[in-house]
C-alpha cells in the first residue's frame, strides 16, 4: 500500500520553465514597457524635441501627477476592488490643505493665540503650517479611505458603488466647504508648499522623487510583507484567504485607506504646480487612474499588479498624449486613443494567455 | 493502532444542526482517539459536510457539545479551531491561484525574518520548507510554481502540506482522493499512514470505498443527518457500508 518515502523526488516530466516564460517577461507589464520603448524610439525620429530635456522633464511631471494615485489603486486592484472615489479624493485633500494653511497663516485665526509681534504662534515656526496642513489634507483622505474600507469590508457593500458614492459625496463636500470657489495655498509656508510640489532637485521633479521613493517602497511591501501577500491572496481567492485566517477585513479596510492617502497626497501635489485647488480639480481623474493601471497589467478581476505597471501605465498615456501634441495631431484624438489603448493591451493579454 | 483507553482527541455529544426548518444533523455522538483514521462516509446530504464545518468552526451547533483534547471547545471562526490543533484539507481545496505553492503553503503564518521593527517575508526558508513537505508527499511540486498552473494532484499536494505546517492533532480531509490520479491517491493514502503514525487522528470524508477501507481504523456512516453505524473497519465490510449508505440497511 505505502510507497516508500526514502526514494528521492525525481522530477521526471516536468522541467523548469524557460526565463522568458517567467516573471516580468510572461507578464502584461513585460510586453507594455516593450511597447513603450519602442513608441519613445518612434517618437525620437517623428519629433527632435522628444528627448529634450525639457520636454523629459514635463513627461516626468506630468505621469508624476496621476503616478502616486495609480500606485494607491493598484493596491484596492489587486485584491479585487476598485475605487472611483480617487479623483474627487484629489480635489477635497488638496482643497483642506490649502484652507488650512490659508487658516492657520491668518493673524488672530480660531486655532491659535498671537504671538508679540503680531502672527500667529505656528506661523513663526518655520514648515509648521506646511506640515499641519498637509496632515489635515492626508486625515481628511484617511478617514474617507476608512468609511469606503468599513462600507465594503464589514458591511459588505459592492466596491463599484460605494465608491461611485464616494465620488459624489467628497465632490459634493468640496464645493461645500470653498462655496465652489476652490481655495488657494497662502500664507508664510507657501512658497515652500510650491518648492515641495512643482519645484526639482538638480533638474529632477519633485514629484517624481516622491515617486520613485513610494513605488520602491511599495515594492517591498507587496512582494516581501505578510500584508502584501494577504493582499495578492484576497485577489486571488478570497474564501481561501478567509479560510487560511487572513484578517480579510482589516486587509481591505487597509487598501481602501491607502489608496485614499496616496490619492490625497496626490491631489495636494496637483495643487502645489496648479497654484490653486479649485473645486472642479481632478474632476474624471479616476479613470485616467484606472486606465493607467489596467494598462500596466493590473487585473480588474483582482490577483495581479504591482508598481511597476502603475507607473508603465501612466508614462504610456503620457507619453501618447506628449506625442501627439508634438506631432501636432488634434489633441481631442488623445482620449480616443488612450481607450484604444486599454482594450489592446488586455487584448494582447488575453491572446497570451491563450497561447501558453 | 489507538486503544480503547486514550483520552478521545474529540468528542462530541448530542450534535445537532438546523438550518432554519432544515435539520441537518440530530443527535450526533463521536470520538476520535490519538492516532485514529476514522473513516466519514455518507451520501450527498447526509450530513457529512455539516458535521465537518462544525467540527472547523464554520458554523456553530445548535445543539451538542464538543470537547477537544479534554476539554469543552466553542468555535466562532475557522481560526479558533485551528488554534486549537484541528486542519481542514477543503474538498474546494482553498488555494490562491495567483500564488506560488510555497506562498500557499505558508498562507496566514507567514515566516518572517526581522530587519530592525520591520519583518521580511523570509522566501528562502519558506520555499525549502515547502519543499520539504513537497519530498514527504512525494509530490512533484515545485515551491515556486503558480498554483494556477498546477494539476490536481499538485494542489491536492499544497492543500495538504499546509496542515503538516502545525501540530495539527486533528486532520480532516474532505474527499481529497475524489479528482486525483490513481498514483496520487496512493501518496495521499500513504500520507495519512504517515499522519496516523506521528499519533495524528485523521478524518477521512470520502465516497471512494477503497480507500476508506486501505487506511481507516474505523468507519462512521452517516445517513439522512443521523449517525447510521460506528464500527471497526475489520468488523464490517464494503457491502455492509453501502447497504448503511443507501439506507438499503437501516442501523449496524
Amino acid at each position: 500500500m505505502s510507497v516508500p518515502m526514502e526514494s528521492p523526488i525525481s522530477f521526471t516530466n516536468v522541467g523548469r520553465s524557460k526565463w522568458w516564460h517567467r516573471g516580468i517577461f510572461a507578464s502584461q507589464t513585460g510586453y507594455v514597457l516593450l511597447a513603450l520603448v519602442v513608441l519613445m524610439i518612434a517618437m525620437r525620429f517623428a519629433s527632435p524635441y522628444f528627448f529634450t530635456e525639457g520636454n523629459m522633464q514635463n513627461v516626468a511631471k506630468n505621469f508624476s501627477f496621476i503616478a502616486i494615485a495609480t500606485l494607491g489603486i493598484t493596491f484596492v486592484i489587486i485584491t479585487g476592488g476598485i475605487d472611483l472615489s480617487v479623483g474627487s479624493m484629489m480635489c477635497f485633500s488638496a482643497m483642506i490643505t490649502s484652507m488650512v494653511m490659508v487658516e492657520l497663516s491668518a493673524p488672530g485665526s480660531l486655532f491659535v493665540h498671537m504671538a508679540a509681534d503680531g502672527k500667529t504662534i505656528v506661523a513663526n515656526t518655520p514648515g509648521l503650517i506646511l506640515l499641519i496642513s498637509v496632515l489635515a489634507g492626508l486625515l481628511a483622505a484617511f478617514i474617507v479611505g476608512l468609511i469606503n474600507g468599513f462600507c465594503i469590508a464589514v458591511l459588505g457593500l459592492s466596491p463599484f458603488v460605494t465608491t461611485l458614492g464616494m465620488l459624489s459625496i467628497v465632490r459634493g463636500l468640496a464645493y461645500v466647504v470653498s462655496n465652489g470657489r476652490g481655495s488657494f495655498p497662502g500664507g508664510p509656508d507657501a512658497d515652500l508648499f510650491y518648492a515641495l510640489t512643482s519645484g526639482d532637485v538638480y533638474g529632477v521633479p519633485a514629484p517624481f522623487i516622491y515617486l520613485v521613493i513610494l513605488a520602491v517602497v511599495m515594492a517591498v511591501v507587496l512582494h516581501h510583507t505578510s500584508f502584501g501577500r494577504h493582499v495578492f491572496a484576497l485577489g486571488g481567492n478570497e474564501k481561501a484567504a478567509e479560510l487560511t485566517g487572513i484578517p480579510v477585513v482589516r486587509v481591505k479596510i487597509e487598501v481602501y485607506v491607502i489608496c485614499a492617502l496616496a490619492a490625497g497626497l496626490q491631489g495636494i501635489i496637483i495643487s502645489g504646480w496648479l497654484g490653486s485647488a479649485p473645486a472642479n480639480m481632478a474632476t474624471s481623474y479616476e479613470l485616467n487612474v484606472i486606465a493607467a493601471a489596467v494598462i500596466g497589467g493590473a487585473n480588474l478581476a483582482g490577483g495581479l499588479g504591482g508598481p511597476l505597471g502603475a507607473i508603465v501605465g501612466c508614462v504610456l498615456l503620457e507619453v501618447i498624449r506628449n506625442g501627439l501634441v508634438l506631432a501636432q495631431v488634434n489633441s481631442y484624438w488623445q482620449q480616443t486613443l488612450v481607450g484604444v489603448i486599454i482594450i489592446l493591451a488586455v487584448l494582447v493579454d488575453r491572446i497570451r494567455s491563450r497561447m501558453t | 493502532m489507538a486503544s480503547a483507553d486514550t483520552t478521545p482527541v474529540l468528542e462530541l455529544t448530542g450534535i445537532g444542526k438546523e438550518f432554519g426548518a432544515i435539520r441537518a444533523l440530530h443527535d450526533v455522538d463521536m470520538q476520535v482517539r490519538p492516532g485514529e483514521v476514522v473513516g466519514l462516509m455518507g451520501d450527498n446530504g447526509a450530513g457529512k459536510s455539516t458535521l465537518v464545518k462544525i467540527i472547523a468552526g464554520n458554523f456553530r451547533p445548535t445543539h451538542g457539545e464538543i470537547r477537544f483534547d479534554g476539554n469543552a471547545v466553542h468555535f466562532s471562526r475557522p481560526v479558533d479551531a485551528r488554534a486549537v490543533g484541528i486542519e481542514v484539507v477543503y474538498q474546494d481545496l482553498a488555494l490562491a491561484d495567483n500564488l506560488t505553492a510555497a506562498a500557499n503553503v505558508f498562507l496566514g503564518r507567514e515566516l518572517k525574518r526581522k530587519f530592525g521593527p520591520i519583518a521580511l517575508l523570509d522566501h528562502k526558508a519558506m520555499a525549502s520548507r515547502a519543499l520539504d513537505l513537497f519530498g514527504e508527499l512525494r509530490s512533484e511540486t515545485r515551491p515556486h510554481d503558480l498554483v494556477k498552473q498546477m494539476s490536481g494532484g499538485q494542489r491536492q499536494a499544497v492543500a495538504i502540506a499546509r496542515t503538516r505546517l502545525s501540530n495539527a492533532k486533528l486532520v480532516m480531509m474532505d474527499e481529497p482522493t475524489a479528482a486525483i490520479s490513481v498514483r496520487q491517491v496512493e501518496q495521499v493514502l500513504s500520507l495519512i499512514h504517515r499522519l496516523k503514525e506521528q499519533g495524528v487522528a485523521v478524518m477521512l470524508i470520502s465516497h471512494r470505498m477503497p480507500d476508506v477501507f486501505a487506511v481507516c481504523d474505523r468507519v462512521v456512516v452517516m445517513r439522512r443527518g443521523e449517525k447510521r453505524a460506528d464500527k471497526p473497519i475489520h468488523e464490517t465490510s464494503p457491502e455492509e457500508v453501502t447497504a448503511l449508505i443507501t439506507g438499503a440497511k437501516e442501523a449496524a
